[in-house]
């Protein structure tokens, strides 16, 4: 019995991490849905916008103002995004996109740490950090937390896209970029709608991974595990990120702690990225994507 | 006028079909091979040999491993650096269980491991292209970093997991000195680079080609894609294989996995985006530009005096670096090789434009 309260222990705890995971990968769907922009800086995003945060908190404002004016800065850098690299880029094939989104991550991150250091900076929002006991089973309370930030924000983004104008453009531009011209929807405030969304929702996602881990560079790297997350979900697909990113998180955990011993440990580096090749072996488009259709 | 091809005819079946039909190519190259083989040797310092031309030969070596994959193929691949570990652990392993194998051979042993390992990761590229293959390769990044970090049977079960290259010697001669690694590089990179060159002008290069310009077309046309895509993997693998071979043994001296992380394959990208995608030239010169930029930045910061901290510079230069990598996205997205035409085209008029 012991046993199978462990089992669950793991199986939760990983679900539970695994929200924060669909929260990055969240980002890169909303970009990928509106430009087909597989956007590697959302990582950097992620990193920059807390650093941004911290930094302004610790001149000392108070965190409602730091948060707002985190927020003007991502869409700020939304619109230089959209006005001095992807309004060139236009008919450029997907792999040039893409690296130019590498360019920016690197850019990001020099530019955040030149003007606010290095240092791990402490963040702390008030979250409580103890375990919690459900019966037998111990549930962090972080997670529980995280886990309900993550389901606020989804509900919240499902509503701005069903019922706002900004909302249902982005979903028209999503579904396709001349139908969605033809009928006069202005696709470059669009994309900087959508690159602000993904910043604000870089912003969230920094909060609750910097009051985890301390707002460091290691934060950026994050997006390395967002990126399976996206394979095995779906790259089009919101609930795709948040299911995928349960399963990364479950699997990671489990494995870590079931297979780990026999192999020497850190497994989780890989692990998600195997089985999100597994996954595209048997359905290249993921969970919840669209079916890849090719014409010649 | 300083470079007209008028008057230069082609009568024969091997002059048109040479690699270099036009005269000032031939003799541009020539100088360039004087230059490279005997000028740089003799007069250049230890510092520029050992940590300036000697990684940028490496890299660009690595570079025309992608450039074949990404370049020419149109696979995507983020795992570059983890082939070049591969064919670094190959040729170390092979030189401390069979000792009397000397280090050349080693150095095609470490590159046909590599295409081994290539081809079990390209097998995914049969089914899936784009951004999930880029996914499939970073799988073989991690994996690979972590096997060799954590299975001690490939560092020789040395504690720190860092490892000395063994010393390379070659009928009695020990390359030691900065002048012999130079040239010991320079031969094995000039020779691979005339042989890409030469693959990418041939039946498989011309089917690499029509892959990456679009799949389901080149199927139709007879080409197997199978076969063309797992050459490419190999051909590219092997390339980044002795690449890392030689990475570790006469640039670094050490094999050690950390060397070969995710950040050293997006370098290598980089190198091939900024020379140009589907270009030899090119990656020579995206390997140069990547390799001398930091040292450009430093230098230049130099002249700032001490205002500005060493920490200050180094995330400078991640600024500087990404935004140029983006104004050249911008602004030249086929790279330095295309530059590099476009001013062949100018000078063949120069100075009678019409």
């Amino acid at each position: 019995m012991d046993e199978l309260y462990f089992f669950l222990e793991v199986l939760i705890g990983g679900l539970l991490s695994g929200t924060l995971y669909s929260l990055v990968a969240l980002g890169f769907v909303l970009i990928y849905k509106a430009s087909g922009i597989f956007n590697f800086a959302q990582g950097t995003m992620v990193l920059f916008a807390a650093l941004t945060f911290v930094g302004v908190l610790e001149l000392g404002a108070p965190a409602l103002l730091a948060a707002v004016v985190t927020l003007a800065v991502m869409v700020v850098l939304a619109f230089a995004v959209e006005r001095f690299i992807f309004r060139h880029m236009v008919n450029q094939p997907q792999v040039i996109l893409f690296m130019a989104t590498i360019g920016l991550a690197y850019f990001l991150e020099g530019l955040g740490q030149t003007i606010w250091g290095t240092e791990v900076h402490v963040l702390d929002l008030g979250i409580p950090d103890r375990g919690l006991w459900l019966g037998p089973i111990l549930v962090s309370q972080f997670d529980l937390v995280a886990a309900a930030v993550v389901a606020l924000l989804v509900a919240g983004l499902g509503v701005f896209f069903r019922t706002t104008t900004m909302g249902r453009a982005l979903r028209g531009v999503a579904d396709d970029h001349q139908a969605a011209l033809s009928i006069g929807i202005p696709l470059h405030h669009v994309w900087v709608a959508v690159w602000s969304v993904a910043g604000f929702v870089a912003l969230v996602a920094g909060l609750v991974w910097g009051s985890k881990l301390g707002v460091q560079f290691s934060i950026s790297l994050v997006a390395l595990k967002a990126i399976p997350v996206m394979i095995i979900g779906g790259f089009t697909s919101i609930p795709g990120a948040i299911v995928g990113g349960l399963i990364v998180g479950a699997s990671e955990k489990l494995a870590e702690v079931y297979l780990g011993p026999f192999v020497g440990g850190g497994l989780e580096n890989w692990f998600p990225y195997m089985l999100a090749m597994l996954v595209l072996m048997v359905r290249p488009e993921g969970i919840f994507g669209e079916k890849i259709i090719e014409r010649v | 006028m300083f470079y007209r091809e008028t008057g230069q005819y082609k009568t024969t079946y091997a002059a048109d079909r040479a690699i270099f039909p036009i005269r000032q190519d031939r003799i541009g190259i020539a100088i360039l091979l004087v230059v490279a083989f005997v000028v740089i040797p003799l007069f250049a310092n230890e510092y520029w040999l050992r940590s300036v031309l000697t990684p940028v030969l490496v890299f660009s070596l690595a570079a025309i491993g992608l450039n074949i994959l990404t370049g020419y193929t149109g696979q995507l691949s983020l795992g570059t650096a983890a082939f070049m570990a591969v064919g670094a652990f190959a040729a170390y392993n092979l030189e401390v269980r069979v000792p009397e194998v000397p280090f050349l051979v080693s150095f095609v042993v470490a590159g046909l491991a590599a295409a081994g390992v290539g081809i079990l990761f390209g097998l995914p590229s049969l089914r899936i292209k784009g951004f999930y293959l880029a996914v499939a390769t970073l799988a073989a990044q991690f994996f690979i970093e972590w096997l060799f970090t954590h299975v001690g049977w490939f560092t020789n079960y040395s504690t720190s997991g860092v490892i000395t290259a063994p010393p390379m010697t070659l009928l009695g001669y020990s390359f030691e000195s900065a002048e012999s690694r130079y040239l010991l590089t320079l031969c094995i990179v000039a020779g691979m680079a005339i042989m890409a060159k030469n693959m990418v002008r041939s039946e498989l290069g011309r089917a690499w080609m029509a892959v990456r310009d679009m799949d389901v077309a080149a199927e139709a046309i007879g080409i197997n894609l199978m076969a063309t895509k797992l050459t490419a993997f190999a051909v590219s693998s092997f390339y980044c294989g002795v690449a890392g071979a030689l990475w570790a043994y006469v640039y670094l001296g050490t094999v050690e996995p950390q060397a070969f992380d995710v950040l050293r394959s997006f370098e290598i990208l980089f190198m091939v985006i900024i020379g140009g995608l589907g270009s030899i030239l090119g990656s020579f010169l995206g390997a140069a530009f990547i390799v001398l930029l930091p040292i450009f930045i430093a230098n230049a910061s130099g002249l700032f005096g001490s205002a500005l901290s060493a920490e200050t510079i180094a995330h400078l230069e991640f600024v500087i670096f990404g935004g140029l990598i983006i104004l050249f996205l911008v602004v030249e997205p086929l790279g330095l090789a295309r530059l590099w035409q476009i001013v062949k085209e100018k000078l063949r008029l120069w100075p009678f434009p019409y």
